[in-house]
């Protein structure tokens, strides 16, 4: 007796109005699926999935109707890691609120503050010296290559292979040595800055970035032996989730999830920034679009990267500025701010107001983050903080998508469509 | 992209908008038009059917805390083909924050309306599933709003019990 009173006590009794309207919101959704009604053996049930649920990549909660394997319809549920970073900014310097975009998309750190960065840069109208936007460069399709990691050891462990996870994490832990290197810190790394970065490579973070692209390739290689041609992995992933390009535009998806249906869209050629104009490399497409393509279009993204970074090396020069020589526009360097007056006070200054883009501009600036186009839209009042700063992130648009995408698909692909979109709750709750 | 051809779309915009353009902001990198209210939707089809402006990347809103014309909503939209980026900017008043909705042209339209609604209050008419999309519907505000304080409102969400054994 005591212990059915605690049991019926348990239900769920905070936050009811949005349970309610969460399910009457599935109710009304439009079935796009025919369902046999004659089958005797078809089952109708309702199921919850997340937001604690390790397949889910975070807090996704995912409601479905399920007719049989089927799900016949289904809701996302999203906002469970939702911490208000838009109103945040809003009361922070530009500079200041740099370090919160390191906790978006906290698969790839790197992206999101040269998007920020950049962002402001164009706003308040800076140039960065060339040693700076080849280090960004760099850093970048590095963080591209660790994002890829980490999609390609969770994707393939929710496929049900659980060595490659391991063999990812390996990779992923020399890109997370050489960030340590660079940076100071192996994750969350904060590293560009208004106006440049913070500190330049080191001879030995030099080393490191070499060594890695020289043994990386063969790595790629080795698992694209392994997957390619398994039977397994390709039965499970082929035709799964399968979308067209003119539904996927329709949808607004973005990154790899759109190139995999045929459309070239990446911000690296569609605008280029920084110096990838004088890159040559491919944007890969497939155009089957279904979770297989997903896949070859990551793999082969993560082999461009590598080229990319080559080809950086090459033509950044030796030595030079990484960091904008204004004390207006960008802060000064550690030896001016501890030997002079002068710099004490423009570290001051910076530290305080900061960056000052003019009154009534608006700007927009993306960059192609692993996941898609990352961009921030910023308005200004003339001070130092952003009147209104808001986000364009990739997961947002990809989660919008999978809403669709599920619909008619097997309960039993969900993980792996979840896993193939590659979602961040940290970049779609912003 | 050559300028020719962006001129040429501008040039299809004003010929259609008439005195409707309220204002083209060329100062940025890309344009900003400022159009009213009752346009936004006939707009938003011609600029998707005509101009080839398939791709909607993103629904703005923003505050500017005036008494009048208090909210802003800003759609950006891409042109694959002609390689633009294109922002449509529509004021909306406090008093009646009321637009309509445009996911029957573009739907990806859906989740970024939610988010403007979840954020800002501004309702959209039409919308097949108006419900916020980050907060709880028991949440009686909207937080990106200037008024409302940095730290939230003490009290306007119940949290679930933090000991086990709580009544």
């Amino acid at each position: 007796m005591e212990l059915e009173k605690k049991i019926s006590r348990k239900k769920p009794t905070y936050f009811r109005e949005h349970q309610e309207a969460l399910y009457k919101s599935l109710e009304d959704k439009h079935a796009t699926v025919e369902v046999d009604k004659s089958d005797p053996l078809t089952t109708r049930m309702t199921l919850n999935m997340g937001p604690q649920h390790p397949a889910t990549h975070g807090v996704l909660r995912v409601l479905m109707e399920l007719d049989g394997e089927v799900i016949t319809k289904c809701r996302l549920d999203t906002g469970y890691l939702h911490r208000g970073i838009e109103k945040m900014a809003e009361n922070k310097t530009y500079q200041e609120f740099m370090p919160y975009t390191d906790r978006m998309d906290y698969i790839s750190p790197y992206s999101n503050n040269v998007a920020l960065c950049m962002a402001v840069e164009r706003i308040a109208g800076i140039e960065i010296p060339e040693r700076a936007s080849y280090i960004r460069m760099i850093c970048c399709e590095l963080a591209r290559i660790s994002s890829h990691l980490l999609w390609l050891g969770t994707m393939i462990m929710d496929a049900g292979a659980l060595s490659y996870f391991l063999w990812t994490f390996r990779e992923r832990e020399k890109i997370y040595d050489i960030f340590d290197e660079v940076t100071g810190h192996r994750f969350t790394v904060s590293h560009s800055r208004i106006g440049g970065v913070n500190n330049d490579f080191t001879p030995a973070a030099v080393e490191k970035i070499r060594k890695f692209i020289r043994e990386f390739p063969d790595e790629l290689k080795g698992w694209h032996k392994t997957l390619d041609r398994n039977r397994i992995f390709v039965d499970r992933n082929s035709g799964v989730g399968a979308i067209d390009h003119e539904e996927a535009i329709a949808i607004g998806l973005a990154g790899p999830s759109l190139r995999a249906t045929g459309i070239a869209y990446d911000i690296r050629t569609f605008e280029p920034y920084l110096h990838y104009a004088d890159m040559d490399f491919v944007v890969p497409t497939r155009t089957e679009g279904d979770n297989l393509a997903r896949y070859y279009c990551r793999m082969e993204e993560m082999a461009e990267s590598v080229r990319i970074i080559e080809q950086c090396f090459d033509k950044m020069p030796e030595k030079g500025p990484i960091r904008v020589d204004d004390a207006k526009k960008s802060y000064p360097s550690k030896d001016e701010v501890y030997y002079s007056m002068e710099g004490l006070i423009h570290d001051f200054m910076m530290t305080d107001t900061g960056v000052c883009p003019p009154a009534g501009a608006e700007s927009y600036h993306a960059i192609e983050a692993p996941k898609g186009e990352l961009g921030f839209y910023i308005q200004s009042d003339g001070t130092g903080h952003p009147w209104r700063l808001k986000i364009n992130s990739p997961s947002f648009s990809n989660l919008q998508g999978l809403e669709t995408i599920l619909d008619g698909e097997m309960v039993a692909d969900t993980v792996v469509l979840i896993g193939g979109m590659d979602p961040v709750m940290g970049d779609s709750d912003k | 992209m050559n300028t020719e051809i962006r001129d040429n779309i501008l040039q299809d915009i004003r010929e259609y908008l008439g005195d409707d353009l309220l204002e083209l902001n060329m100062k940025q990198t890309y344009p900003l038009l400022l159009i009213p209210r009752k346009r936004i939707h006939d707009t938003c089809r011609f600029l998707k059917n005509t101009l080839h402006f398939a791709y909607l990347n993103e629904i703005i809103g923003a505050d500017r805390f005036t008494s009048e014309d208090r909210f802003e909503v800003i759609y950006h939209l891409v042109s694959l083909r002609d390689r633009w980026r294109l922002f449509v900017k529509v004021l909306v008043d406090e008093e009646q924050p009321l637009l309509p909705t445009v996911s029957d042209i573009w739907k990806s339209a859906n989740w970024n309306e939610r988010e403007v609604y979840d954020m800002f209050g501004i309702r959209f008419e039409g919308h097949p599933d108006l419900r916020r999309i980050f907060l709880p519907e028991d949440f009686k505000y909207y937080p990106l709003r200037k008024e409302f304080p940095l730290l939230g409102v003490p009290g306007s969400l119940e949290m679930p019990n933090t000991t086990p054994d709580h009544d």
